[in-house]
Order: C-alpha cells, then sequence, then structure tokens
C-alpha cells in the first residue's frame, strides 16, 4: 500500500506529472476574481470565502482523471487487480495521493491566497481548518468518480458533471464555516458536518470506487 | 496446481469460449493456439480473475496467478529499477540482480523507462513476472515486439527458472517459444453465438 502511494507521488512530482498544476490554477482563478468585482475590500472581503472554496474545489477537479486513467493507458490497472492489494486499498491509497499532491498544497496556499482577497482576519484559522477537513472528501469523492469513469474516451467531462453535484455538501459547509469564521458566529456546527461528509466519504467510497474498478475491468 | 472444468468465457456479454477443460502440475506449460478472435485473451482474463466465467470451475490456490498482458504496466516517468521495484514490493518480493540478468537489464536499470526501445520496453514488462514471486502465469501474447534472441531468453527464464521452480503457465501465443509444451487448439471450443449468457450480462 505504501509502495503505491509513494509510486503515485513520485509521478506526481516527475515530469509531465501534474503537480503544482491544480495550485497554480488555484492562484489564477482568485488573483482574477478582483480584476472581475472591483478592487472594493468591502465586497472581496464578504465574497472571499466562497471564492476560495469554489476555486479550490475547481483546482482539486483539474487532476481528478488522472486518478487511474493513467494507469489505464499503461496496462498497471489490471495488474494491481490481480496483485495481492485489494482494490479497495487502491482506490484509498490513490485518493490519499491526490489529496497529498493536491488539497494539502491548496490548503497551505489558501492563507496567502486569503490575503489577496481580503479575508478577515478571524477567518483564516477556519479557512485553513476547513480546507484541511474537508479536502480529502474531494479526492476521495473525485476517487469514486474517476473509477466510474476509467477507460472512458474523454471521460473526463462526464466525470465532472459527475463528481461536481457531489462537491455540493462539503461547499456550502466549508465555504459557511469560513464566513461563520469571519463573523465570529459559532463556526464550529458546519464545520463539524463537514468532518462528518469527510469521514463518511473515506468510510464508504473506497468500497464504491472498487466495484466500479471491477465492472470497467471487465 | 491449476484445475479448469467446462469453462465457458464472454467477451462484452456476447460468449466466445465453451467447454474450455485442463489441468496444469507444477512444472508444466500449455501453449494456446487459435486464430485472432477465438478468445484467446478473454480465456487469460478470465483464469486471472479479471472477469467472472460464465460457467466452469477454475481451481487454482487463492492469490497464486499472475497476469501479463499486451501493455506492460510499465511507468514512463520511473526508471527500470524503480518500476520493477515497485511491483516487487507490492507483491511481497524481493528485487534481485538475478532478475536484472535474466532480462539482460543489468546496464538499463537506471534508465527512465519511457526511453526504452519498445522491445526493452517489453523485456522490462517480462521481468516484473520474475518479482511478483507467483507461480502460476498467465500470459497473454508475452514475445510481441521482442526479437528471436530476447524470445529465447524469455523461453529459458520460462523453462529453467519458473516452470523447473516449480512454476506453471498458460501462454497465449503465434510463435514457437521452443518450450516443451502441450498445445490447445481452442477453435474446437468456439460458442455458438447464440449460446447463454446473453447481453445484459454486461451490465450486472
Amino acid at each position: 500500500m505504501i509502495a503505491l502511494l509513494l509510486r503515485d507521488m513520485t509521478l506526481a512530482v516527475r515530469a509531465g506529472g501534474g503537480f503544482g498544476l491544480g495550485l497554480a490554477f488555484f492562484l489564477i482563478v482568485v488573483v482574477l476574481v478582483p480584476f472581475g468585482v472591483g478592487p472594493e475590500a468591502a465586497v472581496l472581503t464578504r465574497i472571499a470565502p466562497g471564492i476560495l472554496w469554489v476555486a479550490a474545489l475547481l483546482a482539486a477537479l483539474l487532476s481528478l482523471d488522472r486518478i487511474f486513467a493513467l494507469d489505464w493507458e499503461d496496462g498497471s490497472l489490471p495488474l494491481l487487480a490481480t496483485s495481492p492489494l485489494p482494490l479497495e486499498a487502491v482506490a484509498l491509497m490513490k485518493a490519499l495521493a491526490h489529496w497529498v499532491t493536491t488539497g494539502l498544497p491548496l490548503t497551505l496556499a489558501a492563507p496567502v491566497l486569503g490575503f489577496l482577497l481580503t479575508l478577515a482576519p478571524e477567518a483564516y484559522v477556519w479557512l485553513l481548518a476547513s480546507l484541511a477537513l474537508g479536502t480529502p472528501a474531494l479526492s476521495m469523492i473525485g476517487t469514486f468518480g474517476a473509477a466510474l469513469t476509467v477507460g472512458l474516451r474523454r471521460g473526463g467531462l462526464l466525470m465532472s458533471l459527475l463528481v461536481l453535484p457531489l462537491y455540493v455538501p462539503t461547499l456550502i459547509f466549508g465555504a459557511e464555516a469560513v464566513r461563520r469564521g469571519a463573523e465570529g458566529t459559532g463556526a464550529t456546527t458546519p464545520l463539524l458536518f463537514m468532518a462528518g461528509i469527510t469521514f463518511g466519504t473515506i468510510a464508504l467510497l473506497p468500497f464504491a470506487a472498487a466495484a466500479a474498478l471491477r465492472v470497467n475491468l471487465r | 496446481m491449476l484445475s479448469v472444468e467446462n469453462l465457458s468465457v464472454a467477451r462484452g456479454g456476447m460468449p466466445v469460449l465453451s467447454g474450455v477443460s485442463f489441468t496444469l502440475a507444477a512444472g508444466e506449460a500449455l501453449v494456446l493456439r487459435g486464430p485472432n478472435g477465438i478468445g484467446k485473451t478473454t480465456l487469460l482474463r478470465t483464469l486471472a480473475g479479471l472477469q467472472p466465467p460464465l460457467s466452469g470451475r477454475i481451481e487454482m490456490a487463492e492469490g497464486a496467478g499472475a497476469y501479463a498482458s499486451h501493455a506492460d504496466g510499465i511507468k514512463a516517468q520511473l526508471t527500470v529499477a524503480e518500476n520493477l521495484a515497485f511491483w516487487a514490493e507490492v507483491h511481497g518480493g524481493k528485487l534481485t540482480d538475478a532478475v536484472f540478468e535474466a532480462f539482460e537489464l543489468t546496464e538499463l536499470r537506471d534508465r527512465l523507462a519511457g526511453t526504452l526501445s519498445a522491445g526493452q520496453k517489453r523485456r522490462t514488462g517480462l521481468a516484473r513476472l520474475g518479482v511478483v514471486g507467483r507461480p502460476v502465469l498467465f500470459l497473454d501474447e508475452p514475445t510481441v515486439s521482442l526479437d528471436r534472441f530476447s524470445v529465447r531468453m524469455f523461453a529459458t527464464f520460462l523453462r529453467d527458472t519458473h516452470l523447473a521452480g516449480g512454476g506453471c503457465a498458460v501462454i497465449a501465443t503465434h510463435i514457437d517459444l521452443g518450450l516443451e509444451a502441450p498445445e490447445l487448439d481452442l477453435t474446437p471450443y468456439a460458442a455458438a453465438w447464440d449460446a447463454g449468457g446473453g447481453a445484459d450480462e454486461a451490465f450486472l
């Protein structure tokens, strides 16, 4: 299991692995927003939680179709399926590798970008906490979507359509936690809801992803 | 070691082979023959457990089989040694120098797999079989893009290392590997196009 995690992380940072792509996308989207809505600090402060969360979500989406598609193309996936690793563990490790190479950098970069959007000072800690707790769900749900569409030609778009609606609860509670954090009105409740969703996806979706892979490998 | 009884297999919901039976003991190999599309790959995928059989029985120790297909499962961005070390670790095996020597990869071990020629990449893919430590090999056209010398090298590995070590192998190939192995012509087992299964099998 650890070998698979390390291999996927190595592949992500080697040439063409796409590490940093999501991060750069996140940066550009957030930087573009003030150009679109104007530089008024009051407006930016108000929309900052939502913008940061939507941008993080889209950035995580960007690299999802690589999770299984590359292993499918070079034939590693059937070989992994016949290896002693259970496919559930493969799905979990793939999601973890995706989170380490996408979700974690996004979380760490978010406070800097929050500064660009004049995020309220009280909200920073909630931004970090909500992204740290929420991005694993994005990776896990995305892994399930990638497993559903593996082997489909140009499955990336279909996967986005499948995955984005499933991201809605995480987005609502995540952005709400940051907004309430900025106002200082009890951000713990949305944060706990979001943590519940995250742990629920981690508990259930590896099995769903493995079942989808088994069907697609036939 | 591997016993197959009255096996029927389907591809995309259509039955392709039915009534296939054979038994392999340790140290034996079986070469599958038959024209394109007869179902050699489908049979091997079924034996390896990648798809369920329509009917019939496959008896094999749990986790004994290893599968090698047209695709090598080699990552272009990793070196030869890193690729093999990964598969060794996944299977709980060990990567030894003997494997590099058996497949003439010693000089290539630190090269990125993406810079290898097709034949060298194929040899790396086959070397994977030497590190997984599985006794039953299912090989689908293992000699594609290998030159004559490499084919002999692979046959030597199969005969002297794998089969002599108590393993067995089912091989689909069009060329003569130089193994003293019985051949199974699949043509008589071709399933009638309406022989059960049904199209909705693909959705289950």
